[in-house]
């Protein structure tokens, strides 16, 4: 029932032990990474003033402008040979936030995603496929060394092909998936056209739902159409990716592995930590981390402890579904998309105009982006075909940098709102 | 010669032509001959009016996107054959037409077919060797469609 019960059920005095000891040697070896180096003297702190958990507020939160000012590698506490892996957050072809990984920090990763995996049920006699890109992504690579370790049949099937995918399930038995959540909902269609029924034709048992934020309705529609228990799985690339936090088999929220992590909840504006059960962004500190050790890692997730002990037994606490984010990033298909880099990209091409809009819909099962563009006045000659090239200009452009492949629709000048400091630009329609 | 054709960028909504039309009308621009293309949520209106340059201005003015674009006017007989004839003369001489489209000035006897190219120069060349007349604005707005003296 347990991967390593010592740690999963260890009482809470024990790990919160457990936790100071690795948050103080965390706090040691950042000091030898020039980001940390220079923060730590800015703020006139020595690694030895930690003396307990909550000393660790003493540092102020580390943000994503961090790693990235600090790119490519500002944040290594160790010597480069240390190193084996990168690893980037999804979604950009530009400058993505990346993170080096010793191998110890792999096996680290792969053990706590191993251990998620088995809460969840899974065991060596399962077959497990991987639907995940595997890449610069952490969902494919974290997920299949942990299918290894736990010593499953491991297929690492990738993202796409849809086809390929149901037959792969069909031919080899496979018992359990790891999926992102539109796209297994997505797939319902290719299996209707294809004429095979996942709960008559097929073994599946277990669905690993992550890298994308999803509603306890679409876990249900999962589980009901592929006859599966679906299991959350949260993660970001930061924090290694997949096995942060993953739900038990009660379903009733995500153990976040407080002996890899230290986790706070933060009121976004203040700063200050919220009470348990109160919603609030999640704050993250590696604890087992050697490469690259991050301290208060705001992942601008919102979300909230839940109070309680869990009826599983582990110790670890709870945290509830992702409801939002405190920035602006949409996350389509799996994949991250700030606003800022489609604006970007259409303000480099002249033809456009001044502002834009860009809107989310649910077409059947399938995530749209459609980016409403204006026309700049001045370049129009009149002709219909000119405007067809621009819009495949635009359309081509924005694929090569945001990975998905948008709706562009090309609109007279002037019948946007106007873009005005932190107008909206994006009109989410996906809300169930 | 060149005549002038003005080109709307309109989306593909209720109410955009309506747009164009009520602007042209409260100006007394007569509508020459109208054409629209459209591309799923967008398009182009194509018009020939009696006054292009009055068109083009009242048209901006209420901040519609809007081009001026030369066309070439050709001024031929309205009969079975009369634009196949036409379109040979250009084919032969290896011309290509982007858009086009025609109406007719007087049954049975003249009608305009305008033609948008790439090649201005060498298209008016051909019509002229092949004794075509071409019109422009002031020619195109001159026409009077309908000849009381024939009846």
């Amino acid at each position: 029932m347990y991967w390593e019960s010592s740690v999963e059920t260890m009482e809470r005095e024990a790990l919160e032990a457990l936790q100071l000891e690795r948050l103080q040697k965390t706090v040691s070896d950042a000091s030898l990474s020039v980001f940390y180096k220079k923060l730590f003297s800015n703020i006139d702190l020595e690694p030895a003033d930690i003396k307990s958990l909550d000393d660790i507020r003493r540092i102020p939160p580390t943000t994503k402008d961090d790693l990235r000012e600090a790119w490519p590698y500002g944040f290594l506490a160790v010597p480069k040979e240390k190193l084996v892996r990168m690893h980037s957050s999804s979604g950009t072809t530009g400058r993505a936030t990346v993170i080096f990984h010793t191998a110890g920090d792999l096996d680290a990763w792969t053990d706590v995603l191993a251990r998620s995996m088995y809460m969840a049920g899974m065991r060596n006699t399962d077959v497990f496929q991987n639907m995940m890109t595997y890449g610069l992504f952490t969902g494919g690579l974290g997920f299949h060394y942990a299918a290894e370790k736990i010593g499953a049949l491991t297929i690492p099937a990738g993202a796409g092909n849809s086809k390929r995918q149901i037959q792969l399930m069909k031919d080899f038995n496979t018992t359990v998936i790891h999926i992102i959540p539109s796209y297994a909902l997505h797939l319902t269609e290719v299996f209707e056209e294809m004429g095979v029924g996942p709960r008559k034709d097929l073994n599946l048992r277990l669905a690993f739902l992550g890298a994308e934020p999803h509603s306890e309705k679409t876990r249900q529609k999962i589980e009901e159409y592929y006859g599966v228990k679906a299991f959350n799985s949260y993660g970001l690339s930061e924090m290694n990716g997949p096995g942060v936090a993953f739900e038990c088999p009660l379903q009733n929220g995500l153990h976040i592995w407080e002996d890899n992590f230290l986790v706070e909840v933060i009121d976004p504006r203040t700063l200050e930590p919220v009470e348990d059960g109160q919603e609030g962004e999640l704050v993250l500190t590696t604890l087992k981390r050697e490469g690259m050790p991050i301290i208060r890692y705001r992942t601008k997730d919102l979300t909230r402890i839940i109070p309680g002990h869990c009826d599983c037994g582990r110790t670890h606490r709870r945290i509830d579904r992702i409801t939002g984010r405190t920035d602006d990033m949409l996350i389509l298909k799996g994949v991250n998309i700030f606003p800022i880099q489609i604006e970007k990209k259409l303000m480099e091409i002249p033809e456009v105009g001044n502002n834009f809009l860009i809107i989310l819909e649910r077409e059947g099962y399938n995530d749209l982006m459609i980016v409403r563009v204006e026309v700049q006045k001045e370049i129009f000659s009149g002709d219909l075909k000119q405007l067809e090239n621009l819009r495949r200009k635009i359309t081509e452009d924005l694929r090569s940098d945001i990975l998905i492949t948008p709706r562009v629709e090309l609109v007279e000048p002037n019948t946007l709102p106007k873009t005005e400091g932190k107008a909206v630009r994006v009109i989410d329609n996906r809300k169930e | 010669m060149i005549a002038h054709q003005i080109s709307i960028f309109a989306e593909n909504k209720p109410g955009r032509l309506a747009k164009v039309t009520s602007v042209l009308a409260s100006k007394k621009i007569n509508i020459r001959a109208i054409t629209i293309s459209s591309s799923d949520e967008f398009g182009v209106i194509n018009m020939i009016v009696d006054d292009p340059d009055k068109a083009y201005r009242a048209l901006s003015e209420a901040g519609l996107t809007v081009s001026l674009k030369p066309v070439v006017a050709v001024l031929m007989p309205d009969r079975p054959g009369g634009l196949d004839k036409l379109v040979h003369a250009l084919s032969d001489r290896g011309i290509n037409i982007e858009n086009a489209y025609g109406f007719v000035l007087e049954s049975w006897e003249k009608a305009v077919f305008i033609l948008e190219v790439e090649e201005v120069e060498k298209t008016l060349e051909a019509l002229e060797e092949s004794n075509y007349k071409t019109l422009d604005a002031e020619a195109l707005a001159s026409i009077e469609p309908f000849h009381y003296m024939k009846y």
